[in-house]
């Protein structure tokens, strides 16, 4: 554990997260959207988190910075820096070590300058020099920082945003969904920036449904089903026929990239209300045995990944 | 994960069924405003008669509301005064509902000239603050309780008419209606076997909501002198004539009828809020 | 800018036309006889001759296209008329009282608006606790109220039971309005300003209560909260500054609740309004004055939805730059 805590920023371990909803009728339901979830990520290095669109990847960004709503039920345990994330200590540690990207201008003031909104992720130093100095690096016209959000282009608008949490000294930055159907050019810029930002120290934490752009980015990805992370492989292992893979679902994914021969995966996500009891990913899996369809697959390390697949060797 | 301990997860989280409560209350406040009706109706003329002996008594065991100055029972002044204001609520929230499913539809279906024509008309009826639109038709029909009744019936709709119209537009993009459109179902089939269904909820919730208004309108249209006649108690009728007698230190002819008044617009309200949160859960803020 | 302005006062203009001739047609067509009600109790000294005279003098013996016509060249005049009860005209009439009208709403409004605006704001930060409940509860109970039983609990409390003031306050008297001195006024404007403020705060209070809610579940506010802002700052950075133009403009497009709760306000307090001139009109059978009344009310309550939608123009900057940037409803 102390061993760990050297080389590791955050580590989540069992995290599930839990909403109460009213549907028609005022009926109550439950909905499970993050389940028994395990992932960690070092310092200096790009982790992408990949997964359909929809698949409330989202959630574990809020979860670590701590701004879920108020109807969640959050379980399970969060460790940053060595130290159990508590409520009070992401309120502490929110904007100032762990930052976040958003993933469209919606995310800014729509009636406050965009200077401004930069400036007030700043703590300490000239508040003002640093956000000019900031926009000057990523290319943000010196007028810029007068207009309002629904005034930047698509591609300022993402500088704009990344700055928000560059401008900061944070540890931490996650990034969630920020090249949401862009120009490939602003995507690649967008990356590069990224990896920018984790060349400084900064562990960096992409959540993306492009496995190219996380494959292009990353140093490790986790690949995200149904609510959980299935597995967790360095980027170099998605290559050839996806044989280093473990999971099947990775494997699916990777076949189904354009540059792989573009073989979809039959069948869709199971639907959060009505998920299989098993393993997630067992009613689509070729491999899928009577085991499989019963008990849960426990996360395990294999060949400097992690997976949860009865079958992965 | 087993069902159990998501289900002790849940109660730890969430207090519990809101669906019970919101039914418990849509229950209570019908039982309640059909008990007034009720009670309007049997008690009738008895209690409105003058009693000479027993003149400007305040709130007492026999009188529980008092008795103004002709001796007549307040209390029963005061559930005959809301029993009329039940029945002009009744007969202007359904008129306006009606009128306002008709141009709703109408001005969503009709064509953009049509529509643009009951916008304005919508506009138009708004253009004039309400009470002075109802002093208006008051004073057009000779100054009557007909003018009154007849004031406070068509003059609610407007803003039914405006939710109707923007939820049936909304509607008519849905995908199942485009797909009857074009398989050549008629405007008129459209309309009630699709947007008719899906409208009923928005359409008795606006309903119910009209209430509220429509009463509080009526009480104060009577209250300003309109349609003043000693034969009906109407709660703006009482409330005006304790004006004289409040100096005597009667305040008893003007709190309770008052209040009761409230209560029942209040009622109203609750009620209707609790419909739609239970015919349409989406729509509700919380 | 300038195009909409133009489309904003012809739009005005076919809402006033229609609002007078819709009016004048309808009046015409009520079975009140103007001229009985002019002469009101005289009636039986007033012979069949006199009768004519004063049907003529007011034109109605003429058919009722030539006395329309009549009418609205008058009106295109600016010449509204003379009032039969004030027997003076129409437009001064209206123009004194709608002074003292504007004194007790402009109070009210101002009122109204600051205090239900920090309630609601309060209501709003939070949300779902006890002080939102009990503020949510005031606010709908208040809604619920006939504004004239509040007005008549006021004059029991403050003038039959403290007799702070003179309880014939509520006795409906002709008091002779250029007699009085300005401490009078506002000595008179007290009471009906406070009961009008009392019923205006529930609006705002929950309007703005509605949008702050709205801010507050924004994905804006989400971002904010990320970047380690605590709520008050929050508020003070993102809520004040998106919820203060809609409350605003609600505010201004209230004006015709305002309007009809100072005639029920001045009906109370017998204070010399437009409003009560309204009901006077109306119960006694002053067709000029009543149209007028109409007209100016109209008036003013588009008055209100103009200031705002310019409020709208000149402030969102979403707006400013360029004339097709305007969100609909």
């Amino acid at each position: 554990m102390k061993k760990e805590a050297v080389t590791t920023l955050l580590e989540v371990s069992d995290l599930s997260i839990t909403f109460t909803q009213y549907i028609s009728g005022l009926r109550q339901r439950t909905i499970r959207a993050i389940i028994n979830l395990s992932v960690n990520i070092n310092h200096g290095e790009v982790l992408a988190i990949v997964g359909a669109s929809g698949s409330g990847k989202s959630l574990l960004a809020h979860a670590i910075l701590g701004i879920l709503p108020g109807n969640a039920c959050v379980d399970g345990k969060m460790v940053y820096a060595g130290e159990l994330l508590t409520p009070a200590r992401q309120a502490a540690l929110r904007g100032r070590e762990i930052a976040l990207i958003p993933q469209s201008v919606n995310f800014l003031d729509p009636l406050m300058r965009v200077g401004a909104q930069v400036r007030s992720g700043i703590f300490n130093g000239n508040s003002t020099a640093l956000q000019r100095e900031i926009f000057d690096r990523y290319h943000l016209a010196v007028g810029t920082e007068q207009l309002f959000p629904f005034q930047l282009s698509g591609g300022m608008a993402r500088r704009v945003l990344v700055a928000t949490a560059a401008v900061g000294s944070a540890r931490l930055i996650i990034a969630d969904e920020p090249t949401p159907g862009l120009h490939p050019m602003i995507v690649r810029e967008t990356l590069a920036h990224l990896r920018e930002l984790s060349a400084t120290g900064s562990a960096v934490m992409l959540i993306t449904h492009d496995i190219s752009a996380a494959l292009e980015t990353a140093d490790r990805i986790a690949v995200f089903y149904a609510g959980t992370t299935v597995e967790t492989a360095p980027a170099s292992d998605f290559c050839g026929d996806g044989e280093l893979l473990r999971h099947p679902y990775s494997k699916a994914l990777w076949q189904a990239l354009p540059q792989n021969g573009f073989q979809p995966i039959d069948g869709s996500q199971p639907s959060i209300d009505n998920l299989p009891c098993g393993c997630l990913f067992a009613p689509r899996c070729s491999l899928a045995s009577r085991d499989c369809l019963t008990t849960v697959p426990e996360l395990r390390s294999l060949r400097g990944g992690e997976t949860r697949c009865h079958h992965a060797a | 994960m087993p069902v159990s301990s998501a289900k002790t997860l849940l109660l730890s989280c969430r207090s519990f069924n809101r669906r019970q409560r919101t039914l418990m209350v849509v229950a209570l406040t019908t039982v309640c405003l059909l008990a007034l009706l009720c009670g309007g109706l049997l008690l009738g003329e008895e209690g409105l008669s003058t009693n000479l002996t027993n003149r400007n008594m305040p709130p007492s065991l026999s009188y529980p509301l008092g008795t103004d100055w002709l001796g007549r029972n307040m209390l029963a002044r005061t559930v005959q005064g809301l029993s009329l204001s039940f029945a002009v609520g009744l007969a202007a929230a359904s008129t306006s509902a009606f009128i306002a499913l008709v141009l709703g539809l109408t001005a969503a279906l009709g064509g953009k000239r049509l529509d643009a024509a009951i916008t304005w008309l919508v506009d138009l009826f708004l253009a004039v603050p309400h009470l002075v639109l109802l002093i208006l038709i008051a004073f057009i029909f000779g100054g009557g309780i007909t003018g009154v009744i007849t004031g406070v019936t068509l003059t609610h709709w407007p803003a039914l008419t405006r939710l109707l119209r923007a939820e049936v537009l909304q509607l008519r993009s849905a995908e199942f209606v485009l797909v009857s459109r074009h398989l050549g179902r008629s405007r008129w089939w459209v309309a009630t076997r699709h947007l008719l269904p899906h409208l009923k909820p928005q359409l008795l919730v606006g309903l119910i909501l009209l209430f509220p208004h429509a009463i509080l309108h009526e009480a104060a249209i009577t209250f300003l002198g309109f349609g003043l006649s000693p034969h009906r108690p109407a709660i703006g009728v009482i409330l005006s004539e304790s004006m004289q007698y409040l100096s005597a230190g009667s305040w008893w002819l003007a709190f309770f009828p008052g209040l009761a008044l409230l209560i029942m617009v209040r009622t109203f309200d609750v009620l209707g809020d609790n419909l739609r949160l239970l015919l349409d859960p989406h729509s509700a803020q919380e | 800018m300038l195009l909409f302005l133009l489309g904003r006062i012809l739009r005005l203009l076919t809402l006033l036309v229609a609002v007078s001739v819709l009016s004048f047609l309808l009046l015409e067509l009520s079975p009140i006889d103007p001229v009985r009600a002019y002469v009101g109790a005289d009636m039986l000294k007033v012979g069949p001759e006199q009768w004519a005279k004063i049907a003529e003098y007011w034109g109605l013996d003429q058919p009722l296209p030539e006395r329309f016509a009549r009418w609205g060249m008058a009106i295109l005049r600016g010449d509204f008329g003379v009032s039969m009860i004030f027997r003076r005209p129409v437009l001064a009439v209206i123009g004194e009282r709608f002074l003292a009208s504007l004194a007790l709403m402009l109070t009210a409004w101002v009122f109204s608006g600051v205090f239900g605006f920090a309630l609601g704001v309060l209501a709003g930060m939070k949300q779902g606790t006890w002080t939102d409940r009990l503020i949510k509860w005031y606010c709908l109970t208040l809604a619920s109220t006939p504004l004239f039983w509040l007005a008549l609990l006021m004059l029991l409390t403050f003038a039959v039971w403290l007799s702070w003031f003179p309880i014939g306050l509520g006795v409906p008297a002709g008091v002779p309005t250029y007699e009085v001195t300005l401490s009078d006024r506002l000595y008179h404007l007290l009471l009906p300003a406070l009961t009008l403020s009392i019923t205006g705060v529930a609006g705002v209070a929950l309007h703005t209560r509605q949008k702050l809610v709205e801010v507050l579940q924004s994905d804006y506010v989400l971002f904010a909260r990320a970047r380690g802002e605590s709520g008050l700052q929050v508020l003070l950075r993102h809520g004040l500054r998106n919820i203060a133009l809609p409350v605003t403009t609600l505010q201004f497009a209230s004006f015709s609740e305002l309007f009809g709760g100072s005639i029920l306000a001045e009906q109370v307090f017998s204070y010399p309004g437009l409003g009560q001139a309204a009901v006077q009109a109306g119960l006694r059978g002053d067709v000029p004055l009543l149209l007028g009344v109409v007209a100016f009310s109209a008036l003013f309550v588009f008055a209100g939805n103009l200031a705002a939608e310019l409020l709208y123009w000149l402030i969102d900057p979403r707006l400013r730059p360029k004339g097709d940037a305007c969100e609909q409803r």
